[in-house]
């Protein structure tokens, strides 16, 4: 391994992003089965998707709708004529033998995605996006690591197979440089941002239904060939993409400085060491003996259709991004940092929800984003809603709980323990202003502080905070701060008019 | 006319899981070699005003309504399955020919 800024003193690193979209259509790709995720094994099947024989696949016209409004918002032309492939491979994940996919006919081609990178533009041209399906799931049983090496068998779950899939593959991104893994991580997020605009997948990486393959290659500074590529296969967060691309940089460079060359293969990406371990070398494309799909006719989308799909597009990004920045008075700085979270989604929905911006902004930048980081998962996934946030917020502007015990009600809601205000109820969260209640812990601390109690008497009402501190203590932190103070005063009579 | 090497016949019957022989290869690759030749011929009549044809009916779009239909119950879908734990396929080591 090669430090990695020493690497890039060297090596000009370019990438390559191949990212898997899991369509959310009611039904899979080619035949009627749910696509819903999940369920027990084996009940989302059926003769089409097990590639029993005699069966007959037919296309999901809704499907293809969402691979041409993907097309579209990613700027690329639309094939006026494209078939699907078979791509031959034996791998027990595919029943069939082959998986249905597109070869040299995708439904979308040349186009691009403009990513913000710190403040910078970034054009991400994109070579493909084609339909294909998704495989089944496979867990390994026996070795010692439930992985495939040392397995002794395999138990095959065909629920998955099927479901559509766009993969959307980008053209070699050079001149990135030292940035090559913020703008990995960022294409990534924002192309999720994309597809959740357009409503066409859950898109959660945890989930599996955004999955990126991280292509990555050095050659030498100033030189305008590509090095030999490596893939890493199924990199399943924004941030372990951003790592991915780092280790690779400075795991090739070490090798290309030992004189040595890198191997073409697929990688394998360890979330929990954040390093990669050598997969199969790539077979050659022939080797999938990819030929026309004889059950499936070609799609032709006529150009109204594209059209009136073009319609349906949401705001292009960048001009979203800018419209928000202006609409909620962020400083570009805010405004990159909330981008750079890949909070930019949640930020919005928090105020579509009723919240300031900056209050949304502040819970998910600061609070939200710290306890995402601790667990290691995204802010996506952490299980709290926009909706719930902008709740905890309207708690605080209505004064039923402070920033400190709106913490809590974060930990009660992300602790599955239901809605904020359930959990105020339930954890006994509510700020006291009840006059009877504080009256008497305001007694208390003025028996408690004489000393302080007669500065206040003098005049000196700056004193009052340390009496508000022992009332707050009293409370567990639960009194209305304001009402607090004012009781010190009434009763000291030092009023401060 | 065309050729197909014995090396090409054994790397593709190696790809498509076909044990073959060397006896077989032997046989047939001369015997590909004539099904190839045929398939040249019409590339002969074929000018450029023909298309390839990849499929048999001019049909375009043929798509389905997104509408869940009934499928198979696991039992029916794991009854031809030569073994089965835990409501799954059980299939053999998978890298194991590596």
């Amino acid at each position: 391994m090669m430090d990695f800024d020493e690497a890039l003193e060297q090596f000009d690193p370019a990438l390559g992003l191949e990212v898997h979209v899991e369509l959310n259509t009611a039904t899979k790709m080619f035949c009627g089965c749910p696509a819903a995720f999940g369920g027990e094994p084996n009940t989302h099947v059926c003769p089409t998707c097990l590639g029993l024989p005699g069966s007959m696949p037919v296309v999901n016209g809704k499907a293809v709708e969402s691979a041409i409004r993907i097309g579209l918002a990613l700027n690329c032309s639309i094939a006026e004529w494209c078939r699907f492939a078979r791509k031959n491979y034996f791998y027990p994940d595919m029943p069939k033998n082959f998986q249905t996919s597109q070869y040299d006919e995708p439904i979308a081609f040349d186009g691009y995605l403009d990513v913000d990178v710190e403040g910078e533009t970034f054009r991400v041209e994109i070579e493909r996006a084609h339909m294909e399906e998704d495989t089944g799931k496979s867990t390994h049983v026996g070795g010692t690591t439930g992985r495939i090496h040392g397995a002794e068998y395999s138990l095959v779950d065909y629920n998955r197979a099927g479901i559509p899939l766009i993969e959307i593959v980008t053209r070699p991104i050079v001149g990135a440089g030292v940035k090559a893994p913020l703008v990995a991580r960022a294409y990534v997020q924002q192309l999720r941002d994309l597809i959740l605009a357009l409503g066409v997948s859950e898109a959660r990486m945890d989930q599996g239904n955004l999955r990126a393959d991280v292509n990555l290659s050095l050659a030498p500074k100033g030189s305008d060939r590509l090095g030999t590529r490596s893939e890493t296969k199924n990199v399943n967060s924004f941030r372990s993409v951003e790592r991915a691309v780092r280790y690779e940089i400075s795991r090739h460079a070490a090798i290309l400085a030992a004189g040595d060359a890198v191997v073409q293969e697929t990688r394998h990406w360890h979330e929990d060491t954040g390093i990669t371990t050598s997969g199969r070398e790539k077979s050659d494309a022939e080797d999938y003996r990819y030929f026309p799909e004889p059950d499936l006719v070609p799609v032709a989308p006529s150009a109204q259709w594209v059209e009136e799909l073009r319609g349906t597009l949401p705001e292009n990004p960048t001009a979203k991004r800018a419209r928000l920045q202006a609409e909620w008075g962020f400083s570009d700085l805010e405004m990159r940092d909330t981008v750079g979270a890949g909070a930019l989604g949640l930020v919005e929905e928090t105020i579509t929800a009723g919240a300031a911006p900056q209050a949304a902004r502040k819970w998910w930048l600061s609070e939200l984003a710290r306890r995402a980081n601790e667990e290691g998962v995204e802010l996506s996934d952490l299980a709290i809603t926009p909706a719930q946030v902008a709740r905890i917020q309207a708690l605080v502007d209505e004064g039923k709980v402070n920033d400190k015990l709106a913490r809590q009600v974060f930990d009660g809601v992300l602790a599955g323990e239901g809605e904020p205000d359930a959990v105020v109820e339930a954890r006994g969260l509510a700020i006291v202003s009840d006059d009877g209640a504080l009256s008497a812990a305001v007694d208390d601390a003025i028996a408690a502080n004489p000393d302080v109690a007669e500065k206040i008497r003098g005049g000196k009402v700056a004193a009052a905070g340390a009496l508000i501190g022992a009332v707050m203590k009293q409370m567990r932190g639960q009194a209305d701060a304001g009402r607090v103070r004012e009781l010190i005063l009434e009763k000291l009579g030092a009023g401060e008019g | 006319m065309s050729d197909i090497t014995r090396d090409e016949v054994a790397h593709l019957a190696d790809l498509a899981r076909i044990d073959l022989s060397e006896a077989e290869i032997d046989k047939l690759a001369p015997q590909l070699a004539v099904i190839l030749e045929a398939i040249d011929s019409i590339a002969d009549v074929a000018t450029d005003d023909i298309p390839p044809t990849s499929h048999a009916v001019p049909l375009t779009n043929v798509f389905r309504e997104d509408v869940v239909r009934p499928g198979l119950t696991a039992e029916q879908a794991l009854a031809g399955a030569p073994a089965t734990e835990d409501q799954r396929f059980l299939v053999p080591r998978i890298l194991g020919e590596d």
